[in-house]
């Protein structure tokens, strides 16, 4: 008996001795890998490649994506089953969680860091939370349909200010949440975007908030500087007369990529990135791919757009060329590629394959494989360097 | 155009559905490990890995309890036109569905 004990105070002394000999360091390179079927997330560093700590206890993480705190000391992890988890990065540690909601999709936060806005689809709404503290600022409950359900939540974006943008999956309606002034949200109707929203992206300019639709072909955008923002239809029909694919992944437009005055987005069911002028919001260029893409990430510099796809076609991933508009390279890095993500100036790509549990970083001028680190069940890839980028 | 198939179609295809051959042997125990894969995280990145709901509806056996087996058979088979339910007949056999479909109405292990 007294020598366990001698061995738990040893055990104590070591774990105290780790946590004060821990060196000071920025967390301008690191990286969270969530691992979706453990609850667990692995923070990464990008500098050597490595995986410096496991953390678990998140709950169901299938889906989950992150936002971090303006200083990238902390993430705040959206899971699946409705938690929101405040996770400090260098001491590797949780720092709080609040079950939110029943099931929700992701989130946001506003600009400047002090709160933090969620996705939810059960019940469909969208809560914002005090970032310090996690205590609840606002929540404004989506538009209930005829059946008196709430609609799912999608595409919820911060835009400059204390303002979120989001749409909504059954009623495709696109809102915005104004809290300028904390006490008094502000919540205005931007306009109907169309057939089922999906999904939506910020410009990294902030200027534009780009919805994707499901239920038709088009895309619409609101500009964020316009006195009255409203929604504006771009791209409709464009599928013209093809025949649309089964989607066995919905495309995610978070990370879909703006290179320059092109952007970069899915065809909805088909083999396709569609290339449009920004200037004048036209289809300038179609590029035939791999299979239907789920993410298109341009690298920082807008020189390439890596793209990944739905099953079945998912354990390939292909890098377009953005002066050409071609495809240049394409690889291999695992079954069921989930997520692509650039390092702040995009000379490594880290690219998660969950079915091979593992994540796989390449150099993205020479396409070496820098890296593999194991991880089980990988999907999202968030780097801390989000935390200074609008729309992340 | 997948949204002009009205949904009564579904019902039609339920009927049809309905006689998969019996004589077909269930799949082999090592697919039967793929399918439940697929089930957790391809179904799931819609119905949760839990299969508890998402942007799709829960799959569990107390959600499912008043749906048939032929119509839920006809659901994954030919998907559900308008909504983002795909029809799984591209990429998995009829046994194998209504083998899926066996393992939701009974519920699978966490």
């Amino acid at each position: 008996m007294t020598a366990r004990l001698l061995l738990v105070a040893i055990w104590l002394a070591v774990c105290a001795f780790e946590a004060f000999a821990l060196e000071p360091r920025g967390t301008g390179d690191l990286a969270i890998v969530i691992e979706r079927a453990q609850g667990a997330v692995a923070i990464c560093e990008t500098t050597a490649r490595t995986q410096l700590a496991r953390v678990t206890g998140f709950g169901d993480l299938s889906h989950a994506s992150a936002v971090f705190s303006r200083d990238g000391r902390y993430a705040y992890i959206f899971g699946r089953d409705g938690a929101l988890t405040k996770l400090d990065l260098l001491t590797h540690a949780i720092v709080k969680r609040v079950l939110q909601a029943g099931n929700s999709i992701g989130g946001a936060i506003s600009s400047d860091g002090a709160l933090v806005a969620v996705a939810n689809y059960v019940p469909g709404g969208v809560k914002v939370f005090d970032a310090a503290t996690l205590d609840v600022v606002a929540d404004v409950p989506s538009t209930a349909g005829a059946d008196g359900v709430r609609a799912k939540v999608v595409g919820l974006e911060d835009g400059f200010g204390r303002r979120f943008m989001w749409s909504e999956f059954e009623n495709g309606r696109v809102r915005m949440l104004d809290l300028a002034a904390a006490d008094t949200p502000r919540v205005s109707e931007l306009g109907y975007a169309g057939r089922q929203p999906y999904d939506a992206l910020v410009t990294p300019d902030g200027r534009d908030y780009i919805a994707g639709l499901f239920g038709e072909d088009g895309l619409v955008r609101v500009d964020l500087w316009a006195r009255e923002p409203t929604v504006a239809r771009f791209l409709a029909g464009y599928g013209g007369s093809e025949l649309r694919l089964p989607v066995y992944k919905m495309p995610h437009l978070e990370g879909w990529s703006a290179a320059g005055e092109q952007l970069f987005l899915p065809a909805v069911g088909h083999h396709a990135v569609l290339v449009v002028d920004r200037r004048d919001w036209r289809e300038i260029g179609r590029i035939a791919t791999h299979g239907q893409p789920v993410f298109a990430v341009a690298r920082p510099d807008g020189r390439q757009v890596w793209v990944n796809f739905a099953p079945p076609d998912n354990d390939i991933v292909q890098v377009i060329d953005v002066p050409s508009r071609t495809v240049i390279a394409e690889f291999s890095p695992g079954k069921a590629v989930l997520h692509i993500e650039f390092t702040p100036r995009g000379e490594q790509a880290w690219v998660s394959a969950r079915d091979s549990d593992r994540v796989v970083v390449y150099d993205s001028a020479s396409f070496a494989r820098l890296a593999e680190l194991a991880i089980d069940k990988p999907s999202g890839i968030f780097m801390s360097a989000r935390a200074a980028r609008l729309g992340f | 155009m997948r949204d002009g198939m009205p949904r009564w179609s579904v019902l039609l295809a339920a009927l049809c559905a309905g006689t998969v051959p019996a004589a077909e042997p269930a799949p082999a125990p090592s697919r039967q490990a793929e399918l439940l894969h697929l089930l957790r995280h391809d179904c799931g990145s819609c119905h949760g890995l839990t299969l508890r709901g998402g942007l799709g509806p829960p799959l569990l056996p107390q959600t499912l309890a008043r749906k048939d087996l032929a119509t839920l058979h006809a659901t994954v088979l030919y998907g559900v036109p308008g909504t983002a339910m795909p029809p799984w007949n591209e990429l998995l056999s009829a046994r194998e569905i209504e083998w899926l479909v066996g393992q939701l109405k009974h519920g699978i292990a966490p």
